[in-house]
């Protein structure tokens, strides 16, 4: 049997063919390696990255967007969803800190992908005769 | 009125490379200018993945992919950034007058670079027939509510148009407890990237209706629901085809127009369907010395191409100012 796919590692989405019935599954239509190890995953385990973003409280930006380190396997988005959803981020963060060492206990973990302060040359609205 | 060699405007992904490139071939004195209260344009909302794999090898977030040309550019003497600035005139001797807190500011150039990006169309541009409620929303506006200030715009979509957009949108609501009850694409097939249809729409099982539109928007005060219609090849209604979906919210993502109204005004020579400059060449418009990058110059899939051709915008701009001396 023939299975076909679209790869999304990356925007180029290379149509994939997958013989299903050879062991190794063989994979065509791959522009590079990654075709490859997608469409393993896609029929073993489908995972994907997580992205979302975080409510803070009492810094400069009310949200920080955050992911995970790796892909978790697509039925748990949404139980990975209600976790991020409960947090408060209080503490400043850097680009690439952790916000949850351990997400639903799947080894992964939950990193800003932005830094909660602004431009250092950002003042806040007010300075000035800006009012 | 003071003057520069070298003003950028806008200080999204397109400004950013553009000041790096000029920078690196030697301008010396280049004020970019950003509207917003930090750099990084539309990508500091794009926070989902599949920015950099051209450019940096590996696939990042909108923000991560911002902050590598954030540190770059801040790391350069020469070049000057003015947050919270906006260009509301230009005038084809190259003098620019902007708004900063508090301040009006004017400034003369030695040669311009546009980095202005491209607004998301309305409904208005598509003519959708019907009531006018609130809860139409451009993918972009909702995609900043939910993403930057924390607001989900409501809680059952249906989406017009199958842009990228409009498809990550679709998998962010629904992530966030939405109920996305389809995505109206009048074209047969979609717009967006074949990876955003199977992790936006076929990874939720959100309906996806090909070849059809929506035909009426009801909604006194809140949009309430839709008819929805099928279209033949010329996109005209097929009478009978029609049905409704009940919803509270709208998002349009039907396409994105790129911003020169600034250097209309300066005179500009602008193609009247595309809203880009007219030009026989890369970055360049109808003005020698008035540059135009990324997304005001066309509409570009994704970033890595716009860096790219910013970068080299950047470099033509430096051997325009090389050239005058």
């Amino acid at each position: 049997m023939i299975k076909k796919m679209v790869c999304i590692d990356c925007p180029h989405g290379c149509v994939l063919e997958i013989d299903m019935d050879s062991k190794p599954i063989g994979v065509r239509g791959n522009k590079c390696p990654k075709g490859i190890e997608f469409a393993i995953s896609e029929i073993e385990n489908p995972e994907r990255v997580l992205t979302s973003s975080v409510l803070t409280e009492g810094l400069a930006l009310k949200m920080i967007p955050v992911r995970t380190d790796r892909p978790i396997p697509k039925k748990d988005l949404f139980r990975a969803m209600e976790e991020i959803k409960k947090i408060r981020l209080r503490r400043t963060v850097a680009i690439g800190d952790i916000v949850i060492e351990d997400l639903l206990g799947l080894g992964v973990k939950l990193v800003a992908t932005r830094g909660s302060a602004f431009d250092p040359d950002w003042r806040y609205p007010g300075e000035g005769s800006f009012r | 009125m003071t003057e520069r060699e070298l003003i950028i405007i806008g200080g999204g992904p397109a400004g950013m490379a553009a000041a790096i490139a000029a920078r690196e071939n030697g301008v010396k004195d280049i004020l970019l200018i950003e509207r917003d209260q930090c750099l990084g344009g539309i990508l500091n909302q794009c926070i989902h993945t599949g920015f950099g794999l051209e450019y940096f090898k590996e696939v990042l977030t909108g923000p991560e992919y911002a902050s590598r040309f954030m540190s770059k550019v801040k790391s350069m003497p020469g070049i000057e950034i003015s947050l919270r600035s906006f260009a509301v005139r230009l005038t084809k001797e190259k003098k620019l007058t902007y708004l900063k807190p508090g301040k009006m500011e004017k400034v003369k150039a030695k040669a311009i670079i546009m980095a202005t990006g491209c607004r998301e169309k309305t409904r208005e541009m598509v003519h959708i027939a019907g009531m006018r409620p609130s809860g139409v929303f451009s993918a972009g506006l909702a995609q900043k509510l939910i993403n930057i200030e924390g607001l989900l715009p409501g809680k059952e979509i249906v989406i017009v148009g199958s842009g990228d957009i409009g498809l990550i949108m679709a998998r962010r609501l629904v992530l966030e407890g939405a109920k996305v009850s389809g995505v109206v694409e009048i074209e047969a097939q979609s717009r967006g990237l074949a990876r955003n249809i199977v992790q936006c729409i076929e990874d939720f099982d959100i309906p996806i209706y090909f070849n059809h539109k929506i035909s009426r928007i009801y909604g006194k005060n809140r949009v309430e629901r839709v008819d929805i219609v099928r279209v033949d090849g010329n996109f005209n209604e097929i009478p009978g085809s029609s049905f409704e979906i009940k919803c509270d919210t709208i998002l349009m993502s039907v396409g994105l127009i790129p911003e020169n109204e600034l250097i209309e005004m300066a005179g500009v020579v602008i193609d009247k369907k595309t809203n880009a400059p007219v030009s026989g060449e890369l970055n360049k418009t109808s003005i020698p010395g008035i540059f135009v990058c990324g997304n005001s110059f066309k509409v570009y899939d994704i970033v890595d191409s716009v860096t790219r051709d910013s970068l080299i915008a950047g470099k033509l701009a430096a051997e325009y100012l090389r050239s005058r001396r």
